[in-house]
């Protein structure tokens, strides 16, 4: 690959307003039987998938701490072993049980979403051999949100891994990490609520 | 598992100039929904350079036909009969192929088929209003669809949405992930339009409004709209990412 100018511009972002469940979760919307009757990223894992079963549930809060009811939130992580399944992956073989993207709405009446996945593995950061702390990417858009907001889930048990990342050690205001870190309800079960504004505002990404 | 570095690189940095602020107060729904504090950058790792793949067999065959995709047998919807057509590259020009597109809309009434939508305008028992495709070799895509009506919003007293197509776009990176919606050329309600304008380079807004393309209309049938698709572009694999100090 050699270098070459960028001569486009991204096109810029626009709101994925009030009714983004009929392109991304139709069935939300009351489309219930269009593309096979279930969304594309409902289903994570399945009976081959390798790793240990985890789920997350959680709401989005706006700045008046009023849960968010038509968002979608999607996951982005590595398999079990730390590793992508994705072309771009060249570390090794990715679990092919495993896509490593979930998308779910958040509910229309209760605002909550939930996802049934595995706890990823270490990745490296950079192009460092440096592993970080194991985390879920994640990706929130709704009415409101001019562009889509990254943020990262981390696991609270890992304590170690955790005071040694280097992302999470690179924050600025080290009292908003709790903003990351997922709160244990039992076992594998993890709750990870998202503060868009204002008190506990979690921490975003620009990657 | 070794921990070589990927064999992609990073993503431009994204050009925050031509997206619309997270505050942006005459679009009211933003003002609480808007994170307050600055967003921390960490560039790109594997985790932001690999994204999710789609195969066309995650899809039906009328997906990405909105006339056919929800309508009852020998029925059509109610509306003006286009094709949205175009190409997903990135800020190189780079065709960006097996890339999912998504798309929804309003029928040709202003109204959506959704649980929360109110509006006066009829539902169209014959459309349902979302689509989806995976970009051919060299990005190309097409959608056939009705022209979506304007409609208005509680916003201020009297603001009315353009006619629009929401669009949700993946590349190869999970970084590129872009929702953003394209209007229609000549459209008089585009630059009055909140959300159109939260956008603060007009230039920008005009990369979001498709063209009207009479070469490749079908003749007695349906219009023809060019609607290119841009996400952004990556470096090469060379002296990529190295933090500071190593």
């Amino acid at each position: 690959m050699t270098l070459s100018p960028k001569i486009y511009q991204e096109l810029p972002s626009q709101t994925a307003g009030p009714y983004v469940h009929i392109g991304c979760t139709p069935q939300t919307a009351g489309l219930e039987t269009i593309y096979g009757g279930s969304h594309l990223g409902s289903k994570m894992i399945n009976e081959k998938t390798l790793g240990t079963r985890i789920s997350i549930n959680g709401k989005i809060f706006d700045g008046t701490g009023t849960p968010i009811k038509d968002g979608i939130i999607e996951l982005w992580q590595a398999d079990a072993q730390g590793l992508f399944n994705s072309p771009a992956e060249n570390r090794g073989e990715p679990d092919r049980n495993f896509q490593g993207w979930g998308r779910q709405p958040t509910d229309i009446l209760t605002g909550e979403f939930h996802f049934d996945t595995i706890k990823p593995g270490r990745i490296p950061y950079l192009s460092t051999s440096k592993l970080q702390a194991p985390f879920i990417s994640i990706w929130v858009a709704a009415r409101g949100i001019n562009l889509g907001l990254h943020t990262r889930m981390y696991f609270p048990e890992e304590v170690e891994a955790n005071s040694e990342d280097p992302v999470l050690n690179r924050l600025e205001h080290q009292n908003r990490i709790n903003t990351l870190l997922a709160k244990p309800i039992t076992d594998g079960m993890y709750q990870f609520d998202i503060v868009l504004q204002g008190e506990n505002e979690t921490v975003f990404f620009d990657i | 598992m070794t921990n070589k570095p990927p064999s992609s690189g990073g993503f431009f940095p994204r050009n925050f100039k031509i997206h619309p602020p997270a505050y942006a107060p005459d679009y009211k729904s933003s003002i609480a929904r808007s994170p307050k504090l600055a967003l921390v950058s960490i560039g790109n790792g594997i985790s932001e350079i690999t994204g999710p793949v789609f195969g066309h067999e995650d899809l039906g065959p009328t997906d990405n036909d909105l006339i056919l995709n929800y309508s009852a047998k020998d029925k059509s919807p109610i509306g003006e009969r286009i094709i949205v057509y175009g190409r997903l590259m990135d800020e190189r020009g780079k065709g960006i192929e097996g890339a999912l597109i998504e798309i929804w809309q309003a029928n040709s009434a202003g109204r959506y088929r959704h649980t929360k939508d109110k509006y006066i305008g009829p539902l169209d028992p014959n459309f349902g209003g979302c689509g989806r495709t995976i970009t051919g070799e060299d990005g190309n895509y097409e959608f056939r669809t009705i022209k979506p009506g304007p409609y208005p919003w509680p916003n201020g007293i009297n603001d009315w949405r353009p006619s629009h197509i929401h669009f949700s776009l993946f590349g190869p990176g999970f970084s590129q992930r872009l929702i953003t919606q394209m209007y229609f050329e000549g459209d008089p309600l585009i630059k009055i339009c909140p959300i159109v304008n939260t956008i603060p380079d007009k230039e920008a807004i005009d990369l979001l409004i498709a063209r009207l393309d009479m070469a490749n209309t079908i003749p007695m049938d349906t219009l023809a709209y060019e609607f290119n698709l841009v996400l952004r572009g990556r470096r090469s694999t060379l002296f990529e990412n190295r933090p500071e100090g190593n």
